[in-house]
């Protein structure tokens, strides 16, 4: 199978060649390698506003985010949403994605379009739904609540700065389960069904099997979804946080990205916003390697 | 299971005789005792259920009249109250911007197949100068966040239409739908190329040279021999680049800042419209335009669709 495709590499080759990778390298350059450079270039500089006139500024930026208190608390809100959301979603795929292709569960290609459904749906949709959720007299809950008399119970979901993270962390979680669930099953599908057979026979149960043999197999999964969790959820917060509450009350449920787009877009602060957009970079690139180092072990095979 | 990389991987399709692991069956599994599977359908049922609620008490109340939201929200509407949609469709203008929703998203699949699948057949089957140059910045770019990208793509346009002011005073780029599926196309080449091209590597190379002995040109033997065979990786590029395209909200919001808005930046600024004013009865009605096409085509692709997502994992 690793044969050249001898008569392919005839006269006449390279024009084709270039014909058909020439507009892919264009818009690849154009539209991504250059506006990725941009971002860290631009970082350097104090650009207010498009009509004015970009300054070099060096480090300036950097060291005024070191003192933004909001910038501090837009970070310190996305670290908390990427810890409670990565392992809330995790663990429950993990575990849901076990029981469905361990255990005897009836239609689970049912539960398992069920769960996905929220994956094909925009973040705008999600944060829409979750504004009549969480809205104050007649959403979802306090209607409810106010509806069985238990008004005592109801929250103003998105306007207590005690719970408003939470709300968030919760919709997050709701949109991405599904997700993951898949991912996970389709990484325990390829473990032979043999060896849950010999450790039932050793009288291994479903806890200890699950432990022993599907966690390690699906651990490489496992890690790769992290990683891409990281990326992923900082994206959802934004467009959640923008939707829901647009960082409000008074900054407590602020992300890094909506920062960036308020300080570019609504402050024209252009040069500052790409700071904001290189350390959250530089965040998620650091992140990313750490969970990579200190997640690594030896490759099992089956 | 032998992956190393801890990059996101792109989606890999294998031929269709082996797309479907030989996972075991339900008979060949080892019993569950009782306990653990009564609990865990009840933990489902109830997971599936928070799922599901959510979703259709919005359909639900898309269809009641203002003085019915006050109440008993689990109340069923009186009657249909199809105000709600002609409210949307018409004053806060969903009618239009779903056709641009349509538009961008088919100009994007459009440009996004005509660049990358030359690209990856290329890249595939030739060896040329730079190939493995080009395959690795490829690659780079499947970790470039297009979220950190959009503001320096926006005042690049910014400036190309400031260059062309003499002889284009209104603009072309901002604002442009063509603009914005292009854009959408060249965003998700790194994922199409490699999604493709890990096909194209699947296909054994003997259908080429027998069409090339034919006397057929490259580009015939492309378009004729490989396009119908690399069907079933490209209508997953489809799938996938559908819903990015048709569910992006940030690059629209972006570039489009004029009258000529998508479906997802309209149905924001609906929500942002409603949450001063209480019209629910619009806000519900604008949500269903938005999500009812999603989800017909999830109905009608769900077993490709979820069964890719799977590939998405590890399988080398």
């Amino acid at each position: 199978m690793a044969r050249r495709p001898v008569s392919l590499n005839t006269r006449g080759k390279n024009r084709f060649v270039l014909l058909c990778v020439a507009p892919a390298i264009i818009l690849y350059v154009l539209f991504m390698v250059v506006p990725t450079f941009d971002v860290f270039r631009m970082s350097l500089y104090n650009w207010t506003g498009v009509g004015g006139t970009p300054t070099f500024a060096g480090f300036d930026n950097f060291v005024a985010l070191a003192g933004d208190m909001q910038f501090v608390r837009a970070f310190q809100n996305t670290v908390f949403l990427l810890v409670v959301v990565s392992i809330v979603t995790m663990a429950g795929g993990l575990v849901l994605a076990g029981v469905m292709t361990q255990g005897k569960v009836r239609a689970s290609n049912l539960y398992r379009f069920v769960l996905y459904l929220p994956s094909v749906l925009s973040i705008v949709v999600v944060a829409a739904i979750f504004s009549a959720v969480y809205d104050q007299q007649n959403g979802l809950i306090n209607g409810s609540l106010n509806f069985l008399g238990l008004d005592s119970l109801s929250q103003v979901w998105l306007g207590d700065q005690k719970i408003i993270m939470y709300s968030i962390a919760f919709a997050m979680v709701w949109q991405s389960l599904g997700y993951y669930l898949v991912l996970y099953m389709s990484g325990m599908s390829n473990i032979p069904a043999e060896i849950y057979e010999a450790s039932a026979l050793d009288g291994a149960g479903p806890f200890r099997q699950f432990f022993d043999i599907t966690l390690p197999l699906v651990w490489e999964t496992l890690r790769t979804s992290l990683i891409f969790f990281i990326i992923s959820s900082i994206n959802l917060a934004f467009v959640l946080v923008r939707a829901l509450t647009g960082g409000g009350p008074d900054g407590s449920s602020e992300v890094l990205l909506d920062y960036m787009y308020k300080q570019a877009y609504t402050n024209s602060s252009y040069g500052y916003g790409m700071a904001i957009g290189t350390a959250i970079f530089l965040f998620s690139f650091l992140a990313a390697l750490i969970i990579s180092r200190a997640t690594k072990r030896e490759v099992l095979q089956f | 299971m032998t992956t190393t990389t801890s990059a996101p991987v792109p989606p890999i399709v294998t031929p269709p005789s082996s797309s479907v692991p030989p996972g075991p069956t339900s008979r060949q599994r080892v019993r569950r005792r009782r306990p653990v599977s009564w609990i865990s359908n009840l933990v489902l049922i109830l997971i599936s259920l928070m799922i599901l609620v959510p979703v259709l008490w919005v359909v639900m109340a898309s269809v009641k009249t203002k003085g019915e939201f006050y109440g008993n929200p689990w109340a069923l509407p009186e009657g249909l109250h199809w105000q709600n949609f002609a409210d949307a469709f018409v004053d806060a203008n969903m009618g239009p911007y779903l056709l641009n929703s349509l538009l961008v998203t088919v100009v994007g699949l459009c440009f996004v197949l005509i660049i990358a699948v030359p690209a990856a057949y290329a890249l595939a089957r030739f060896e040329f100068r730079g190939k493995s140059i080009l395959e690795t910045l490829l690659l780079a770019g499947l970790f470039i966040n297009v979220n950190y990208i959009v503001i320096p793509i926006f005042l690049m346009l910014l400036g190309w239409d400031k260059a062309l002011r003499t002889f284009m005073p209104s603009g072309f780029f901002i604002d442009n739908l063509f603009v914005l599926g292009l854009v959408y196309a060249a965003t998700s080449l790194p994922f199409t190329i490699y999604l493709l091209l890990a096909y194209f590597r699947t296909i054994p190379v003997s259908y080429e040279e027998a069409a090339t002995l034919d006397g057929a040109s490259r580009f015939r033997t492309m378009r004729t021999v490989m396009l119908p065979m690399a069907m079933p990786a490209i209508s997953t590029a489809i799938l996938f680049n559908f819903l990015s395209y048709w569910n992006d909200y940030i690059i629209s919001l972006s570039l489009i800042p004029g009258e000529n808005k998508t479906l997802q930046v309209g149905l924001l600024n609906l929500f942002q419209a409603q949450r001063a004013a209480a019209d629910y009865g619009r806000l519900y009605a604008g949500m269903v335009i938005v999500i009812i096409p999603v989800v017909i085509l999830y109905i009608i692709i769900q077993k490709r669709l979820l069964q890719n997502v799977g590939a998405g994992g590890l399988k080398e």
